[in-house]
């Protein structure tokens, strides 16, 4: 089977069923997973750091900052590690960056192929298993130390609430029940969350929470870059909820980083 | 092998006159650009089996004849589509490219299969600016037409085209084209509709600009 822009239409070939993932690898496009042979010791390259998201009434923040750090050097000061993935998802990321930025490319391609072909979109459980399946399939560059593990989150139309799910190197998946973070300053994130989360609150306080627990990380771990109100870079941070996925107002996210830098000391 | 000779007249205007048949069962569906985008109308009781379909941001699908055939054909222009955003960028998928693609694939089954699809298409394409606008009908055996403003295909495409032509406007507002697209299924059918599916592509609705309307917003 061939597809080309003038050439015809794969109609009578075999046809895969509604993944955009096993048809691109049907016809050999898949994104390269394996390590070449005989390499051994570890590549360094790009690795994104601290993301997190958080459930408050009615909705899910996710939220990241914007620093990748390669070995003892800021790689890049902008990236984007937050993405919105479908109306109702999206996609945080840490670990080595290009191939996450991929894996997401990806994944973002997959949900929006699935509901065009069947005319639905895929449950939000059925998404959070598609992106294992995508993560465990790196596990080859994972023992190469380029493991990359993404954090999802999205509003579930079915139960009408906002969910957040983890993910370990090997594809496992796990639901989390308040909050989640992951990457190098995940563990002083969620140390931050632990105590300043509230389960009730409004999507101002849950932004606010976020930035504060980005600012805490960017504190102590040297490779997550924190706001940077001189050079003007904030986090990026979405809401999702019942009507969908929109970027945070710029203007609240500068606010927070002012009152979570001021209160640092 | 064939037992007798068939010139090959004969078998190009036997399968054209199979599939004519096969087509003209089906209900018509129209197109209509209006001031944000392009209307597609179809005369449609079912509300589970559609006739339109988002194909790509900017490209919508819309098919007649036989459920089985169109929707094959829905499916490989999404993977048509989908691959070629994703292995280059989402401004390299365009209406044209989709329109000729579909156009050798139908011109193809129809000289080289047994059986003709029975199927008319569009593929619409909303531009940045109204002037482009594409609006490409494909017909069974792979013609390709480049219309403007208005379009139609069906049983009845000729009948509609000429009421929706006589009534089109430029720069209509969406629920003007809905009626002009009304008004021409009443005078082409001579008969009341069956029910409505309707989608428009929108220029003002972000990225995927594709869009399904519940016909009550516009005839209530």
């Amino acid at each position: 089977m061939t597809i080309s822009s003038h050439g015809h239409l794969p109609i009578g070939a075999p046809i895969p069923g509604s993944s955009f993932t096993d048809l691109i690898s049907s016809l050999g496009h898949a994104p390269a997973v394996e390590v070449p042979n005989g390499r051994d010791g570890k590549l360094e390259a790009p690795h994104g750091t601290t993301v997190l998201a958080l459930r408050y009434e009615g909705g899910v923040v996710m939220a990241g900052d914007r620093q990748a750090t390669e070995g003892y050097l800021v790689a890049h000061r902008h990236i984007q590690k937050v993405f919105s993935t479908d109306h109702f998802s999206a996609v945080a990321i840490a670990g080595t960056a290009g191939l996450a930025v991929e894996m997401v490319r990806l994944f973002q391609t997959e949900l929006e192929h699935y509901e065009k072909i069947e005319g639905t979109r895929l449950s939000l459980d059925g998404k959070a298993t598609f992106l294992s399946r995508l993560v465990r399939n790196q596990l080859p560059m994972a023992f190469q130390g380029l493991a990359v593990v993404p954090l999802f989150a999205g509003f579930d139309e079915i139960s009408g609430v906002g969910r957040v799910f983890s993910f370990d190197v090997v594809g496992g998946r796990y639901e989390e029940n308040d909050y989640g973070s992951t990457g190098s300053g995940s563990r002083l994130a969620k140390s931050y969350l632990r105590t300043a989360y509230q389960p009730d609150g409004t999507e101002q306080i849950a932004v606010e929470t976020a930035v504060g627990a980005l600012v805490a990380a960017a504190d102590e771990d040297t490779a997550t870059g924190g706001p940077d109100l001189i050079r003007g870079i904030l986090p990026n941070i979405v809401a999702i909820d019942a009507d969908g996925i929109r970027d945070v107002d710029e203007g609240l996210i500068r606010s927070a980083a002012e009152t979570a830098l001021g209160g640092v000391r | 092998m064939t037992p007798f000779y068939v010139a090959p007249e004969q078998l190009v205007r036997d399968k054209a006159e199979f599939a004519r048949k096969g087509i003209a069962r089906g209900r018509s569906i129209v197109a209509i650009e209006y001031d944000d985008g392009i209307l597609l109308l179809a005369e449609n009781p079912s509300l589970s089996l559609h006739k339109l379909s988002e194909v790509y941001d900017r490209i919508a699908f819309a098919g007649v004849g036989k459920y089985n055939e169109y929707e094959t054909l829905r499916k490989a222009g999404i993977r048509q589509a989908d691959v070629t955003g994703y292995l280059y960028s989402r401004h390299d998928v365009t209406g044209m490219g989709l329109a000729t693609a579909f156009s050798q694939t139908l011109g193809q089954i129809f000289s080289h299969e047994q059986k003709p699809f029975e199927v008319e298409m569009l593929i619409c394409e909303v531009g940045l600016e109204p002037t482009e606008n594409r609006l490409f009908k494909i017909t069974y055996d792979g013609t390709l037409y480049d219309q403007r403003q208005v379009t139609a295909i069906g049983g009845k495409s000729e009948a509609l085209e000429e009421a929706l032509r006589d009534g089109f406007e430029e720069g209509m507002p969406l629920r003007a084209a809905f009626e002009l697209g009304v008004a021409a299924f009443r005078s082409a059918e001579d008969r009341d509709p069956d029910g409505w599916e309707i989608a428009v592509l929108e220029r003002g609705n972000g990225r995927r600009t594709f869009r399904r309307i519940d016909p009550a917003d516009l005839t209530g």
